[in-house]
């Protein structure tokens, strides 16, 4: 079984490092893969940039978006993926400290599968991680590949 | 049309009556006056008449000679108004008479007073003049002469006409010199009816009515009446001002603070992020320091971190806590019927979900209902019950009840629990933010729940109070 991907979309470095040491902890098997902005997110999901050499059809398996990003908003990396035909129903989960209304509507609004706030405590948030992980790695399943 | 008003028609009916009344009265004067004359002129040629013809039959009576008498009497046929004429003897007895026509009447004598040297008296067709006659001093007969009254009553039938055609005369003129009074009295005062009118129905205060030339009181009343409108106008244009003055101010209030509620979402808004990200690391890297150097921690250091986790936590909270107490008074209030008693039943059976161990028993009144905001009523019911939930937690069992108060009056909502209560000296602090009656090893909590439902409650124009003894329960009072 390839080993599923997934890509982390956070600026902040501590969040990233916990995030990983919580999917360690669950023994997730997948690959994490991190980007700091925006801009980032979006070369590597379509292949671009920095990422020209990455095989565009092995996406990620699920992406874990933050919204508060340098260069390039999360909502818009939202809005982007749900705009480009290939990468229209990968999974995306908002994952946030926020827990204002309007940002939960605007991530549905812009086509977000799931909405998850970053708990403070950290077992909490090896649990969320956990929940994550069993869920769009292994429950769910992804639609076809077009070709 | 101005004729067909009714205040011209009074003057002329006015002008009509008094003049008419005055020239009656004066005709009526003077015809009195002249037939009284009349009379007396008769009388005084009746009795000169009757000297006469007295003292021509002296010697006619005094020889006996009735013959005699007779032609001095029929004489008087030269007076066609007089009727009949008669001599009586000095004991009554008829002696000699005169007739005009042909009707023989029997003449009577009527009586004379001994002092009186002639009677007369008037009836409605004759007069009638008795004299005694006398003849060197001594009576020797009375003169009867009875005359009619046709010239008295010819000459008041041609005054009578003569007053009828001035009469005539004067109301028609009257009533050809109407118009005048129109002019001067009737006009002016239709023409500001007319224009009091106009101002009453339409409501434009733009228009006067025209000023009279003379100066009467019809010309003051009409200055008065456009000063009147034009204070009007005045008014409406400075009432006009204000209030334009004042949608101005409440306009740029509105501004204001829509613009400084903009700045309280944003500033929430960077809270709930910007904050919790550092408290994040915190927890987090206190969390692996623990697991991963277990070994190398003793009790001591192990204690530090988990102090360390438990502040972080308790920041987040207080943070949380804060957002949702600046949330109440940031957002719109919703107006909308609620049923409280099912809000009460749900948040109820949550609280029971979440903890089954526990023996609570609810008493929640059925259909209490209010008007407000969903949300925040729910948040206040929640914050009321969970507090009872928390603060009967040191009891066995407990019994939180949620009712309506049926006293006249105010009748408000109660929660009330059995559980630990709180010291009344202290419940003024009790809705303070961040104020609590108790410590977090008794009762976990950030001491702003209640500030949250105070405010909630205060947003619907309510009112909150609480009472309490300690050990014996708490029982929360509001109004919406």
């Amino acid at each position: 079984m390839e080993s599923k991907t997934i890509l982390l979309v956070e600026d902040n470095a501590d969040d990233e490092a916990l995030t990983f040491r919580a999917l360690m902890k669950n023994n997730i098997e997948s690959q994490l893969v991190v980007a700091r902005d925006g801009a980032e997110a979006l070369d590597y999901l379509f292949a671009t940039g920095k990422y020209s050499a990455r095989d565009v059809n092995s996406g990620p398996q699920v992406v874990l978006l933050d919204l508060n990003l340098p260069k390039v908003s999360g909502l818009e990396v939202l809005r982007q993926l749900r705009a480009n035909e290939r990468t229209k129903h990968l999974p995306v989960v908002i994952l946030t400290s926020s827990k204002e209304e309007q940002d939960l509507l605007k991530g549905y609004d812009n086509g977000a599968n799931s909405y998850v706030r970053k708990p403070v405590d950290f077992n909490e948030f090896i649990d969320s991680v956990r929940q994550l992980g069993l869920y769009w790695l292994i429950l769910n399943e992804l639609p076809p590949a077009r070709r | 049309m101005v004729s067909d008003y009714s205040i011209s028609k009074k003057l002329t009916w006015m002008n009509m009556l008094v003049s008419g009344a005055a020239l009656l009265l004066a005709c009526g004067a003077f015809i009195a006056y002249d037939v009284a004359s009349l009379r007396e002129g008769m009388i005084y040629n009746l009795s000169m008449q009757a000297q006469i013809v007295g003292f021509n039959s002296s010697s006619a009576l005094l020889f006996n000679d009735p013959h005699s008498a007779e032609n001095t009497l029929s004489a008087l046929k030269a007076w066609p108004n007089i009727v009949s004429a008669g001599i009586f003897t000095p004991d009554g007895r008829p002696f000699a008479s005169y007739l005009r026509g042909r009707d023989g009447r029997v003449l009577t004598l009527p009586p004379i007073l001994q002092g009186k040297t002639e009677i007369y008296r008037f009836n409605r067709s004759e007069a009638v003049l008795v004299r005694r006659i006398v003849f060197q001093e001594r009576e020797t007969g009375f003169v009867y002469i009875q005359s009619d009254l046709e010239g008295l009553k010819v000459r008041v039938a041609q005054y009578l006409g003569v007053a009828a055609a001035v009469l005539a005369t004067s109301l028609l003129a009257v009533l050809l010199i109407s118009p005048v009074f129109r002019r001067a009295i009737a006009e002016p005062i239709v023409h500001l009816a007319g224009i009091a009118r106009i101002v009453s129905r339409d409501r434009d205060y733009s228009v006067r009515a025209t000023p009279t030339s003379d100066h009467d009181e019809l010309s003051v009343l009409v200055d008065d009446f456009n000063d009147m409108l034009s204070q009007i106008q005045l008014r409406d244009a400075a009432l006009q001002q204000a209030h334009g003055e004042l949608e101005q101010r409440v306009a740029e209030r509105t501004r204001e603070l829509s613009a400084s509620n903009k700045e309280l979402e944003a500033f929430a808004y960077s809270v709930s992020h910007d904050l919790r990200a550092p408290l994040r690391s915190i927890d987090g890297f206190s969390q692996a320091l623990l697991e991963d150097y277990a070994d190398k921690l003793d009790a001591n250091a192990q204690d530090h971190l988990q102090r360390v986790r438990r502040a972080a936590q308790r920041m987040s909270a207080l943070i949380d806590d804060m957002l949702s107490l600046s949330r109440v008074t940031r957002c719109e209030l919703r107006r909308e019927k609620l049923d409280l008693s099912a809000m009460a039943k749900s948040i109820a059976s949550d609280l029971q979900e979440a903890e089954p161990g526990r023996c609570v028993d609810f008493v929640i009144e059925s259909g209490l209902t209010a008007v407000g905001d969903p949300q925040l009523l729910r948040s206040a019911m929640e914050n009321l019950l969970r507090n009872s939930w928390k603060y009967t937690s040191g009891h066995p069992t407990a019994r939180i009840e949620f009712c309506r108060s049926e006293e006249n009056g105010l009748r408000p909502f109660i929660v009330s629990d059995d559980g630990a209560g709180f010291d009344a000296r202290y419940a003024d602090r009790l809705f303070g933010a961040f104020q609590r009656l108790h410590t977090a090893t008794e009762f976990p909590g950030t001491g702003v729940g209640l500030a949250t439902v105070q405010r909630i409650i205060h947003r619907h124009g309510g009112e909150i109070w609480a009472e309490g003894e300690v050990e014996k329960g708490a029982t929360f009072y509001f109004t919406l």
